[in-house]
Formats: structure tokens, sequence, C-alpha cells
């Protein structure tokens, strides 16, 4: 009985259905031109997707060239100091470039190069995409371009010179709120510009299918790793896991091979910014917006009552955008999963928590998965277990945390 | 019968290719979008497409991000664009308006209200970038029960069998994007559009207008001898925003009567 309720469950959670929808979400929403490169991509993904070739190279770059498994780690004294739940880390901050953006660009890396496409691009926010990005074009003998937000360019300078070295070119979009938004406009522009040429590796498990699913296919060797690793470390599944959630890749990626755990919850972490209530901030399922289509997918979307995008705000880059990817919209929906939001301030003093407390900085962006557990751990008993996704390191942050506390470097 | 087939009809029988002139809602000015509509009738325009503005216009070149962006900062949204249409129905009932932009806008009225409001207003049709025919129907849907015809685009990537599967969907005409890129690019390949267009006519039976990339007289002229009608939406965005709100209307009806002319000897 138990096994046939499983095994029931397991044939209802099967998204996206053929045509790219997470129930209502998701699609392919894009310009005619770019249409036949989405189909195309979905053809070659799908063909590739159980090739015993393909799936053995990239078992092979994960493990030798990222460092994979990344390994968990029991912040106790995190956890003392809190004095309740005991708080846990998926250590993607010690994959090769320091994010689990490494695992994404692997993958669409190894199908760029199936298809013959030998030149990329890319959009990024924080720039831990287009360091990834810019990092496989190198391994894999590839033209880069990564486009970003001119505001982002300058809160992540130390990224935007990673990339520069790695070979890539980094094109400051100027236009609209200067921010991730933006740089994916300008990079679908490039794409249709360029559509024979050019591979599109799309950081996050947003976009016209079959990104979402593509994504957040390759991102889930961080579940998929932690299920195993945390029966070994304490017998037993965590009480819940715990990401971040921007577009929602390195969330996705922790949370798909949990779905059908139902003991586990899966909580996601939105940027609250300067508060919900302030208007000034990057969490649309939290703040209950509105559907709406942007970037190739319907999803949850920060907009005004005329339809327009709105600005959104976050302290963390990576975070700091109107919309989210359409499997987190359907996980909201089906009440698998519960998101809520951390505000700038509350992210920060787990940033220096993190620092002081265990000797690891981790990335704003994770910083507000791992408030979000501190927050809750000293409600909970000692015997309870958070697994925190720690997504990427903070050392690029370290120009903005300096400015906020008003320290010149 | 439509506004837009018995406009495409009369030209047929006139042996004269279409001029389809495109501007921003709201761009210069909100109160300087009717007029301009006026005038680019009177210049020669026989379809007019309005842009809705959108915050982020992603098929879009600088000049009409540039447009979008200029009327938003003024309020425009799409309930004005579709209080300007009502206006412009007020002097002129016979030429087909077709609204043009992304779906998000609309998504946000719903589509019902807003084909509703279309017909009040005088909407012929509606061309929605980011909606392909694979997401497009429910929202076409209520276009077709109000009677407004659904513009589908087709580009140069676009297959044989995803033209057969527009051309079933498609009123009014269709909308042929000459080149691999964004409004306004500078890659017009003239022998590419001669190749493409006799292969789209095999299942499209309804007008092809081109356009992306049309920026003279005389790449209009030699698109216009390809297909039954040519779209400028750029070249005519950079006239209105290099002039002043005195002179906009007059030089952009300038430029249209000059591309009207080079038209008329296709």
């Amino acid at each position: 009985m138990r096994l046939n309720e499983q095994m029931q469950s397991k044939q209802m959670y099967d998204y996206p259905d053929s045509t790219g929808h997470f129930g209502q979400f998701g699609g392919i929403y894009m310009a005619e031109t770019l249409i036949p490169a989405v189909e195309e991509l979905r053809t070659q993904y799908l063909r590739f997707r159980d090739d015993p070739e393909f799936k053995a190279e990239f078992a092979y770059e994960l493990k030798h060239y990222v460092g994979r498994p990344s390994p968990i780690y029991h912040a106790r004294r995190l956890s003392d100091d809190l004095g309740g739940a005991q708080i846990y880390l998926k250590r993607e901050d010690l994959n090769h470039t320091g994010a689990h953006k490494i695992n994404n660009a692997i993958g669409q890396a190894l199908l760029a190069k199936r298809m013959g496409k030998k030149r990329v691009i890319a959009e990024t926010g924080a720039g831990m995409h287009g360091v990834a990005a810019a990092t496989v074009a190198a391994r894999f003998g590839m033209e880069c371009i990564v486009y970003m937000g001119a505001e982002d360019i300058q809160r992540q300078a130390p990224n935007v010179f990673r990339m520069k070295l790695l070979g890539a070119t980094v094109v400051p979009v100027e236009s609209g709120s200067r921010t991730l938004k933006d740089a994916c406009n300008e990079a679908i522009r490039d794409w249709v510009t360029n559509v024979e040429s050019t591979f599109y590796i799309f950081g996050t498990a947003a976009g016209p299918h079959p990104y979402p699913m593509m994504v957040r296919d390759f991102q889930c060797v961080i579940g998929n790793e932690a299920k195993v690793q945390m029966p070994e470390m304490i017998g037993r599944q965590p009480d819940a896991v715990i990401a971040c959630v921007g577009g929602g890749s390195n969330a996705i990626g922790m949370f798909y091979p949990y779905i059908e755990e139902t003991n586990v919850q899966i909580i996601g972490v939105e940027a609250g910014g300067h508060g919900i209530a302030s208007g000034q901030h990057a969490a649309p399922l939290t703040a209950n917006a509105k559907v709406g289509v942007l970037h190739g997918n319907k999803v949850y979307l920060m907009q005004d009552e005329n339809g327009q995008i709105i600005e959104t705000h976050s302290i963390s880059a990576g975070l700091d955008y109107p919309g989210v990817g359409p499997e987190h919209c359907l996980l909201k929906d089906q009440g698998r999963a519960q998101y809520v939001a951390i505000n700038d301030d509350e992210a920060l003093a787990a940033f220096d928590a993190l620092c002081r407390f265990e000797g690891i900085i981790p990335a704003l962006e994770s910083s507000h998965a791992l408030a979000h557990a501190m927050k809750i751990a000293p409600t909970m008993g000692k015997d309870k277990v958070l697994l925190v996704n720690l997504s990427g390191r903070g050392d690029k942050d370290i120009n903005t945390v300096a400015r906020l506390k008003g320290i010149t470097l | 019968m439509s506004r837009i087939q018995s406009t495409f009809d009369k030209l047929k029988s006139d042996k004269r290719k279409a001029l389809i002139p495109f501007i921003t809602a709201g761009d210069p000015s909100p109160q300087l979008t009717v007029p301009l509509m006026h005038g680019l009738v009177e210049s020669g325009a026989d379809v007019i497409e309005l842009g809705v503005p959108f915050s982020d216009p992603m098929a879009d070149g600088p000049t009409i991000q540039r447009a979008s962006e200029r009327a938003l900062k003024q309020g425009m949204t799409l309930r004005g664009v579709l209080d300007m249409v009502a206006e412009f129905r007020k002097k002129d009932t016979n030429t087909p308006v077709v609204l043009m932009g992304y779906g998000n806008p609309i998504e946000a009225m719903g589509w019902e209200v807003f084909a509703k409001r279309c017909k009040e207003v005088g909407v012929d049709g509606v061309l929605t970038v980011d909606f392909p025919p694979e997401e497009s129907h429910d929202a076409f849907e209520h276009l077709q029960r109000y009677g407004i015809d659904p513009i589908f685009l087709l580009a140069p990537t676009t297959d044989d069998a995803r033209v057969e599967r527009v051309a079933k969907l498609a009123r009014g005409y269709v909308y042929y994007v000459s080149l691999k890129g964004v409004t306004g690019a500078g890659n017009l390949d003239l022998s590419a559009i001669e190749q493409k267009i006799p292969q789209l006519r095999k299942h499209i039976k309804l007008p092809i207008g081109v356009g992306f990339g049309i920026r003279d007289a005389a790449t209009a002229l030699a698109v216009a001898k390809l297909c039954d009608g040519v779209v400028v939406g750029s070249r005519i965005v950079q006239e209105i925003e290099s002039s002043t709100e005195q002179n906009v209307v007059a030089n952009v009806s300038k430029l249209v009567k000059e591309l009207r002319q080079a038209v008329n000897k296709a």
C-alpha cells in the first residue's frame, strides 16, 4: 500500500508536460525567430539527456573539473549558538568558480558542443553565472559574450574582471533598471540576431521550455548528492531543505529530488529587500505577485496594474529579478514548497554570523537561505536538522558588504 | 468583411502595395499620438501599426526601446492606447489600426476585456510579439469572438511546417520579419526575402507584409516589389526622436510621403 501510494505520487508529479508547461506556468513565449531555436534545443536536449556518452562526460566534468561531490558540513558552532535545530550546509560554494552555477554551465556547454555551436552568450546578475559561462567557454574553446546590467557591473567588479581574465567579453547593459532582467533582454536580442551560430547558456531554471527543465536536470546533482550524504552523516534525511530563490536554479536543484520525500519540508527564500511592505523587494512568490509573461515563460511576476514590469530591489544582485522559475510557481500553488522572504539586513546578519562562527564567507544570495534557517532553528528542537544550500561563496560580495558597513577598502 | 481585408482587397485591385508605418503610442507625448496617426494617413499610410509600450521590449532595437521608455515615463498604458484609438476613430473610420506589442500588458488586463475593448474602440488587429501560435490558443479565441484579426509573425527561421500552422490561425495579413535580429537592425538581405516569400505563399493566402530593417525610400521600394506591403518602424520613430513637439507631425508626414512615393513605384 505504501509503495503504491509512493508510485502514485511519483506518477502525479511529472512536470513539465510535453509542451513545456508546469500546470499553467512555463511555456515558450518567444518571438517567432527564436521559436525554431528553442525547438531545436529541446529536440537536441531530449536526444542527449539519456545518451550514455553525454551522461558519462557530464559526470566526468562534474567530478574532475568542478570537484564534485560537494561536501555537506555541520555548522556546529552556529547551531549551538542558536540553541535549536542543527544547521547543515551543502557546500556548493566549494565548487570550481565558487557557486552552483557551474553545474548547469557545464551541462549546457556539452550540449552546445554537440550542436556545433562555437559562440555562447549568457546573462548574469551577480556575475556567478557569467563567470561559469566564461569558464566553460574557455574550457571547451568557445567564444563567450556575457551581458550584465551596468548597475551590477558596479556591484560585482571582481566577477567582471574574472570573466575578462577567462577571455569573455562583458557587455554592459544600460537599458531599463540596468540589472539582471535587462541583461536577459539584451542576451535575447543577441540570440535573435545570431541565432544560427549561437548557443544561449541560460543561467536559471526559467525562460522558455526546455530551459526550466534542462537547468533543473543539470542542477539536480545537488539534491541527488544530498539525499545520499545526509543518511551517511545523520542516518536520515533532513527535516527541511532550504535554498534561496531568485530565478531559482540552486533551489530547484536541491528541491526536485526531495519533492516525493514528503517528510522533508521544502522552503524557498526570496529576497525581501527593504521589506515586502516597502514594495522594494524581489519576492514575487512571497508578495503574491500576479501571473504574467516575461523572458519566455508564464510565471508569478512583479508588475504594476498595467502589466509593466516593476523594478526590484535586493542587496544581492543574483536575486534581484522580478520573476521566478515556473516550477517554483507550481510548487507554491501545490503547497509542496513554502516560500518566504528575508530582508537585506537579515541576510547581512547571517553573512556575518557564518563568517564569524564557521569561517565561511557565504554569497549574499545564499545568506538569505541561511538567514531563514537561523530564524527558525531556535524555534525547533535540537534533534531537528535543516539542510541549507550554500549556493555560492561571498568573495564577490566583499565590496558591497564593506560599502554597507561604511568601510573603504 | 474586416477593415484590414477590404483595405488589402482595394490595394490589390488598384495594383498598389501597402505602406504600414509603425509608431509607439505615447511617443513623443500622448497628446501627439492621434495627430501623428492622422498625419500618417494623410501622407499615404494604408494600415497603422500602433505600438503598445512595454517595459521589457526584447524584440526591439535601441530606437523603439527608447520610444517605449519615453511613452511609459509619460504614463502611457494599454488602456490609454485603446482610448487613443477611440479618439482616432472619431475622424477616421477607414484606416485599419493594428496594435503591436508584448503579451504581458494584455495578460494583466485580461484577454476578454481587452478584445471587447478593441472592438468598441475600433482596433482591427493585434500582434503580440512574444505569443507564438503554441501559446496563443486562449488569447486568440477571445480576439476572434470580437472579430479582431490576430496578426502573426513569420521569420527567416520559420520552417514549412510552422508556416502551414500559422496559415491556419492568421487573419488580416501576415508580418514577415525580414531579418534575424531586432527592429531597426541594419542587416537586410533582399535576396533572402526574395527566396522566402514564394515559399510562404505556398501556404499563406493572406497578404504578406514585410518589416524590420527598412530604413529609406530605396529599401522600401525594393522590399515592396517582393510582397504586398512594407512595414516601417524604427526609421519613423527615429524621425520622431529627432524632432521637436512643434515640427514632429510635419517631419514624420514628409518622411512617410517619400516612402509612399517609393512604394507606389513597386
